[in-house]
């Protein structure tokens, strides 16, 4: 148990490593690009150039220079950028975390709370008017950009109807700390999240409609019938407890891609100071360090998720549990 | 046959919704203490009536009656054949791989049928389930329910279960091919068990294509084919002079174990009729060797001799 465990860990250590320096690669040896000029900056002194190049040891070979990057990010944590006036980089991904995350939690809480309902829903009444209506509408969900859906509840909810009483609760665009106002904190969060809950909903139901449809016509589901359950249990608990182990992987990697800024656009619409937009002004302004930093804070996220995933699936399945170490 | 048979099926049919018939009045009984085997080749619809009596067939409309301790259970509504269904008529399946959820333990899906049929709590469940396992002769049973499907060896499983399907002392079972999935040896275990359980004075129903099954653990053997009762009466008359061509060509098939190996087996020519092609007549008259004009006439299964019963014109009175 202890080596298995171990032997994750390893695992996540050598795929984030892999990531960095990958990453690193990309952004600071491309050949015929300077790394030091884009620090710097457009336009930026030779004083403050040479300072740079010092500082990230660009004038050395390659190797110390991704050493001298990665001290930077998580050692000493003061890569500075230059671009956003000397901001420092780890602080600020640090201070837009909390951010995403509460953004991502309330989605998933909304997406999973749906999609539970409508896939179960439709596939208890599978071909029906009603089924079809919801896969009709987890479809139109699903095709709905979600830039263009949070502009227009921002249009509705901000300027045409923000004095009606149906939104006249909803507070200006930005986000409000759970620790200064919790009610803020919700309200703020309540309808962002919303927005980007639509599309996932539409998904996962449509998935967890044509799992439980399948597994219920498992042997399995016979016995739970023969045995004197009521359809509710055997729905739930038999045919449920058969059916999301697709639906709990896909989850997890969505949850973790979205923590690591993939919430980006929602982010940038509802004026969120989340990862998600701290990565699009990065890559605006073509701040490398913000991009560097962004990049392996999304990454350590959707690893550390896949782990949690693979950790929750064994606790599922007893099948895997034994798969995975041998016996 | 008495009047107070414990399972009375009588001329039970069954429709598709779209009409074809896929029973097509089927009828015996079963008597407490007494095990009746139910033959036939597939399709012949032998697990489709254990079905019925299971009120298990969505979709599928049934007529006819089926009482069990004098109450019909075609057209019941499924919360009262809910109460019947694991407490006092349960079923054994044919693979115990797929038939427990792979997903929990063995010991909690058996506690899972007691809770349902009996106010016992967790603990008091579990006790139950350790001694019901125990009963069927499984090694450290307490641990055994703790265990996973896929961690058991097929015959533990399939002991598994007959635990379950028993541990609401059911007054009917119903085995559906029980030991099909099963080695010989382990075959043999199981039926002893089920004959033990029929001692207890349970009625079985034991559905099987398999005649030396029927000869181990049956006391009644019913003979189906292309969903109607051919031939039925006590297994030992049965095996020792069958009365209808049908049974006689299916005993004949059996390879002797003493005596000259026979050149070939024989075969019973043809195919079975399939719903649509069904022959109004006699439903074996196609591939019969007897085949007589007045088989055109679908024979009723009318009483021979005490206790036997076949439905064929070389019988008529």
């Amino acid at each position: 148990m202890i080596a298995a465990l171990l032997s994750r860990i390893g695992q996540m250590a050598l795929v984030i490593f892999g990531i960095s320096v990958l990453v690193f690669c990309i952004f600071f040896a491309t050949p015929g690009a300077d790394p030091t000029a884009r620090i710097a900056g457009r336009g930026a002194s030779p004083q403050v150039m040479e300072r740079v190049r010092a500082e990230y040891g660009f004038d050395r070979p390659l190797p110390v220079q991704y050493m001298r990057m990665m001290e930077k990010l998580f050692v000493s944590r003061d890569l500075t950028s230059f671009v956003n006036h000397g901001q420092q980089v780890v602080p600020e991904v640090a201070s837009a975390a909390p951010v995403t995350l509460s953004l991502v939690l309330w989605a998933a809480f909304f997406w999973v709370i749906g999609s539970l309902g409508i896939g179960i829903v439709s596939a208890v009444m599978r071909d029906s008017w009603v089924d079809r209506f919801l896969m009709v509408l987890g479809l139109v969900g699903l095709s709905m950009p979600v830039f263009w859906l949070g502009e227009v509840v921002n249009l509705f909810t901000q300027s045409r109807w923000h004095d009606t009483w149906m939104f006249r609760w909803v507070p200006p665009l930005g986000y409000v700390p759970l620790t200064e106002n919790p009610l803020g904190w919700a309200r703020s969060l309540l309808l962002p999240s919303l927005t980007l809950a639509v599309s996932f909903m539409g998904l996962y139901a449509r998935i967890l409609r044509s799992e439980l449809l399948s597994a219920m016509g498992e042997d399995s589901i016979r016995t739970a019938r023969a045995k004197g359950a009521g359809p509710v249990r055997v729905w739930l608990w038999h045919g449920l407890r058969l059916s999301w182990l697709s639906y709990v992987s896909l989850f997890g990697l969505d949850f973790a891609q979205l923590l690591g800024g993939g919430a980006l656009l929602t982010e940038v619409v509802f004026a969120l100071p989340g990862v998600g937009r701290l990565t699009y002004q990065a890559l605006a302004t073509l701040d490398l360090p913000l991009i560097m930093a962004t990049v392996m804070y999304a990454a350590i996220f959707v690893v550390i998720a896949n782990a949690l995933v693979d950790g929750i699936y064994a606790l599922l399945d007893p099948r895997i549990r034994e798969g995975q170490h041998g016996r | 046959m008495g009047a107070e048979a414990l399972l009375d099926i009588q001329n039970l049919k069954l429709d598709l919704p779209d009409g074809r018939r896929l029973l097509e009045g089927v009828s015996f009984q079963v008597q407490v203490g007494e095990a009746l085997g139910v033959v036939g080749e597939s399709g012949s619809g032998k697990s489709l009536t254990a079905m019925s009596v299971m009120g298990l067939l969505p979709g599928l409309r049934a007529s006819g009656q089926i009482v069990f301790a004098g109450q019909d259970l075609v057209g019941l509504p499924d919360k009262s054949m809910r109460k019947l269904r694991g407490a006092r008529i349960a079923m054994i399946f044919q693979d115990p791989m797929t038939a427990f959820l792979p997903v929990r333990s063995i010991g909690a899906q058996i506690d899972e049928q007691i809770r349902l049929h009996q106010p016992l709590n967790r603990r008091e469940a579990r006790a139950r389930t350790v001694q019901l396992l125990g009963r069927m002769g499984v090694p450290d049973p307490a641990m055994a329910a703790k265990r996973y499907p896929h961690q058991l060896s097929g015959g533990l499983r399939q002991r598994a279960m007959i635990a379950m399907a028993l541990s609401c002392s059911p007054d009917l079972l119903i085995a559906d091919e029980p030991t099909t999935a099963l080695d010989v040896t382990v075959q043999a275990q199981i039926l002893t068990l089920l004959r033990e359980i029929r001692d207890e004075g349970a009625g079985v129903m034991l559905i099987t294509h398999d005649m030396g099954v029927v000869a181990q653990a049956c006391t009644h053997v019913a003979v189906m084919y292309s969903g109607l009762v051919v031939e039925r009466g006590p297994v030992r008359d049965v095996l020792d002079r069958p009365l209808h061509p049908y049974t006689q060509a299916l005993l004949a098939a059996i390879p002797p174990l003493e005596g000259p190996r026979p050149e070939q087996l024989p075969t019973i020519p043809g195919q079975p009729p399939t719903p649509e092609n069904r022959p109004s007549g006699c439903v074996f008259a196609p591939r019969c060797s007897f085949v007589r004009p007045d088989c055109a006439v679908r024979p009723a299964l009318i009483e021979t001799e005490e206790g036997r019963r076949v439905a064929c014109v070389l019988y008529a009175a």
